[in-house]
């Protein structure tokens, strides 16, 4: 990426949201460690590990909003790759424990001791290493997303058929990893972590590291989402999502670009679950479930598809009035609450917060200047003729 | 110590001196087996329990069942035995003669697992002789499966006796079942046990034929070999019709939760993530009807479901076309944010279900016409099965009758295919619009009212299917009604002929990787619609 690139790709709106994200990720962890305890401005570490899970969840909207805000492509199974990349980061975390676990195994993970498993599968092989780990938090949701994507794009799957097949895909998924001879801990999903790197997980060190650690990632996938949409081939990328037979017909191959940004997509997904398993402490196949995927949407489209920090804002938004409104007495009437913005967002705010800021804040600057055109027009004495009077 | 050995010797001889007197008063081989149930010896009582068994005494059953049910008693004292009833009355198991109390001293006659087996199997060849048909049958049915020869007696005196027909063959299977294991059968005996057996011709059959063992005569050894394979391959044809029966059964249903999204999908376009609730909305109705009929007209029972179809055709339909008027009509031409828009409905309804019915699951009987099951050769076919699946293909019928021969399925007809067209002749779109949606929700909710016999009513009833309906509609191709009801019971036949091989979780996986492979090949589904309405 050339400092040409960074430039061109930055406006205002986005410099500000990376001046926040980076306070943030700087500010918190540093108060939560450095100030005492109790202290009015110190921040809890139930709170950095809550706010590192908004985090997460903002990667993954950044992602959606690449290919569904730039592309057109309705993902209704993005879970599936953020849950894999989480797998993946389980897996390792699984092998760290070592024999700490209940029954002590050096190399089988306590629920493979539990399931009467001879040895370890052949795929959990590598896990013990970060550096394979981290790798495979890229590659397997990168991999399924392009054989899914070019078997989709090629044959011209479009429009809601592909958000249906997706969401079978990660149902598909839901239902294999629920299974207890699929090797990754059934239902109960993989759990009770000790160390990541060496440090304890539940360390408040490591929760704090693992916070700025989310926030650098909601950083560097928001530059590369920028980097995209700005370049070129963003603007293929807009082309294909208003016209896409005219795209192809204009000699572009839209099949290729839009398995490339849906791949990059799975990728940032894969990242965002990666960060976000070792702060909740446990990855289950509930995370498959395809309510989820489409709730990961509904952050998009309540901060404004198509806008980048509005997803990020979104997600964010989103997930605090969840957890504001699930924990106290309203709890009952969450879901209304969930469905109703569904439904008021898509009716009255198609473009979400950001994009109606961003029209108002565009209107209203057209407004001051042709203001400011007429009023200085008016000192220089050059009036339109009153032909009336 | 000696002062208390020689008190006990005492009372010993006193009880034997006592017995050699009071046996002679009791003479009879019932009245000397009954005592000896009094003995607490587990020789002692199986004897008891062959003499008894085999008495042919009235008393014969109770005894051996109280026997069975830890009812008989017997005080070692006496050598009186007792049979109490379930009701506290109790008589005397050898006279039959009604007694006032047991004494304090009796106590329950013990078995052990050897014993159990007898008693079991003694009661069996009594209960041959009940005077209930299915007791009798079942009766029959436990001695060829234990397939005692001690009651071989019991079964050819049954035989002999025995008019009703399916008893008459249960006995014969019996029978031949005895037959065959005993040691002193001659050939053609067990030559003619073997063919019957043979055509009984189920797993129980084969499980027996196959555990003949080798100390058989060589022609009867040939005979169940091949008796075996024959069984083999007709039970290896009646599971391929039973798994097309689950299938046929498992497509109704498939059909039935997709029949009203092909109609809101595949003819207006409409993404509806709310279709499930509105099955859920059907299902409930069933619930409400039967807990009114339950409570203030118990009679109408069997007919709340004949009650509750148009009411939840009218019930789902009706909030359909409010959805279709509030929402949607603001987000045509725009389906993924009508996707977005109605799944956030079904989380509303779903919590507006839960808040006025509570999270658990809600009981909805079956009317008796519906409950049972009868058998054809070796499957079973239970009636709620049968019926939904006639249910299914008479909604089926209905409707595409309705889309052909009925002025607003013309217009509807009109309208998918060229909407700026058919307003131009004059329809009113918006209301062709409004009623297409509340006819897709409404037989969503007739669905609901299927649904709920077969399956848990709660409010994430309609979330189990919305994914299985969704691909059928695309698999069948969309905008066509046809290819809904093949798509369905393709997906069904084919998921229940994967399910042995693969397991449950495993098919469906299988199932829905093959749909997403499929869809590559033909993105338009099965009988894809031709020409200019396809780009629309």
């Amino acid at each position: 990426m050339t400092p040409h690139m960074l430039t061109r790709s930055l406006d205002r709106g986005a410099t500000i949201f990376l001046v926040i994200v980076a306070a943030c990720g700087i500010l918190i962890p540093l108060s939560n460690l450095l100030l005492p305890a109790g202290s009015f401005l110190q921040v809890p570490t139930y709170l950095v590990a809550l706010w590192g899970k908004y985090v997460c969840y903002a990667i993954l909207a950044l992602a959606i909003d690449l290919i569904w805000g730039y592309c057109g492509i309705l993902s209704l199974g993005h879970g599936a790759f953020f849950a894999l990349g989480g797998y993946a980061m389980g897996m390792y975390l699984m092998r760290q424990i070592g024999t700490r676990g209940v029954y002590g195994n050096p190399i089988l993970p306590d629920f493979m001791v539990f399931l009467n498993y001879p040895k370890l599968p052949w795929y959990w092989y590598g896990f013990d290493m970060f550096w394979f780990a981290a790798l495979m938090v890229l590659v397997v949701p990168g991999l399924l997303a392009f054989c899914f994507g070019w078997l989709a794009f090629r044959s011209r799957v479009t429009g809601v058929y592909l958000s249906i097949i997706t969401q079978a895909m990660t149902y598909a998924l839901l239902l294999a990893f629920f299974r207890n001879d699929f090797g990754f801990g059934g239902n109960n999903g993989l759990t009770d972590f000790k160390d990541i790197l060496g440090f304890n997980v539940q360390a408040e060190g490591t929760r704090a590291a693992l916070f700025a650690l989310s926030c650098l990632g909601l950083i560097v996938s928001f530059l590369i989402c920028r980097a995209v949409v700005s370049s070129k081939l963003g603007k293929v990328l807009i082309a294909i999502r208003d016209a896409e037979s005219r795209s192809r017909f204009l000699g572009y191959r839209v099949e290729s670009y839009k398995l490339f940004v849906f791949t990059l997509s799975a990728c940032m997904a894969g990242v965002a679950g990666a960060l976000y398993v070792p702060q909740v402490g446990i990855i289950n196949p509930s995370e498959f479930a395809p309510g989820n995927s489409i709730e990961a949407v509904i952050w998009v489209a309540v901060g404004g598809r198509g806008t980048l920090v509005g997803a990020a804002l979104g997600a964010v938004v989103v997930n605090y009035a969840k957890t504001f409104f699930t924990s106290g007495m309203l709890a009952p009437y969450w879901l209304f609450m969930l469905g109703a913005m569904f439904i008021l967002v898509t009716l009255l705010l198609p473009k979400g917060i950001i994009g109606t800021f961003n029209a108002w804040w565009e209107s209203s600057k057209e407004r001051r200047i042709a203001e400011t055109t007429a009023s200085a027009a008016a000192e220089d004495g050059v009036t339109e003729p009153k032909m009336a009077e | 110590m000696p002062a208390k050995l020689s008190a006990r010797l005492c009372s010993l001889l006193l009880s034997l001196f006592l017995i050699a007197f009071a046996l002679p008063a009791f003479a009879g081989p019932f009245e000397d087996a009954v005592a000896k149930f009094a003995n607490d010896d587990y020789s002692d009582t199986e004897e008891a329990i062959g003499v008894v068994a085999s008495s042919g005494n009235p008393l014969a059953y109770p005894i051996i069942s109280a026997l069975q049910d830890g009812r008989l008693m017997a005080d070692p004292d006496s050598k009186k035995v007792y049979v109490t009833g379930a009701d506290g009355k109790s008589i005397d198991a050898a006279t039959g003669q009604p007694v006032a109390s047991v004494p304090d001293s009796a106590s329950a006659v013990r078995l052990n697992n050897r014993l159990r087996r007898s008693v079991d199997a003694a009661v069996g060849g009594l209960t041959l002789m009940s005077p209930d048909v299915t007791a009798r049958i079942q009766a029959a049915q436990s001695v060829f499966k234990s397939h005692e020869e001690s009651a071989l007696e019991a079964v050819n005196t049954a035989l002999a006796k025995e008019t009703n027909k399916s008893a008459k063959a249960a006995l014969g299977d019996a029978r031949a079942a005895i037959l065959l294991f005993k040691s002193d059968a001659t050939e053609v005996e067990k030559l003619e046990a073997v063919a019957t057996i043979k055509a009984r011709g189920d797993q129980e059959a084969l499980a027996m034929l196959t555990g003949i063992g080798a100390d058989q005569p060589a022609s009867v050894t040939k005979a169940a070999t091949s008796a075996i394979a024959s069984i083999q391959s007709s039970l290896a044809i009646w599971s391929t019709v039973q798994n097309a029966w689950y299938g046929l059964s498992l497509g109704s249903v498939l059909l039935l939760a997709a029949i009203g999204l092909a109609i809101t999908f595949g003819v207006m376009g409409v993404i509806n993530m709310a279709h499930g609730e509105m099955v859920m909305i059907g299902a409930y109705t069933t619930f409400v009807v039967q807990e009114v009929i339950r409570t203030r007209y118990p009679a109408l029972f069997d007919y709340s479901l004949l009650i509750a179809v148009p009411l939840a055709f009218l019930v789902a339909g009706a909030i359909g076309v409010v959805i279709e008027r509030s929402i949607i009509r603001f987000l045509y031409g725009r389906p993924l944010e009508t996707l977005l828009a109605t799944w956030g409905l079904s989380l509303v309804l779903q919590q507006v279900v839960r808040t006025m019915f509570g999270p658990t699951n809600r009981e909805v009987g079956n009317p008796s016409w519906m409950s049972g099951a009868f058998e054809v050769g070796q499957i079973t076919i239970t009636y709620n099965r049968l019926w939904i699946l006639v249910f299914t293909l008479a909604v089926f019928g209905i409707l595409l009758a309705m889309l052909r021969y009925t002025a607003l399925g013309l217009e509807m007809r009109a309208v998918t295919q060229n909407r700026r067209m058919a307003a131009s002749m004059g329809i009113a779109t918006s209301r062709v619009d409004a009623l297409t949606f509340g006819l897709g929700s409404g037989i969503a909710g007739i669905a609901g009212v299927a649904l709920s016999q077969i399956d848990n009513v709660s409010p994430n009833l309609g979330q189990s299917y919305i994914i299985d309906s969704f691909m059928v509609v695309v698999f069948g191709g969309v905008g066509n009604l046809w290819g809904t009801l093949v798509g369905a019971f393709t997906l069904g036949i084919a998921n229940k002929f994967l399910e042995p091989v693969a397991g449950a979780v495993l098919g469906k996986i299988a199932i829905l990787v093959l749909i997403i492979l499929f869809i590559q090949k033909r993105p338009r589904g099965l009988f894809a619609l031709k020409g200019r309405a396809v780009e629309a």
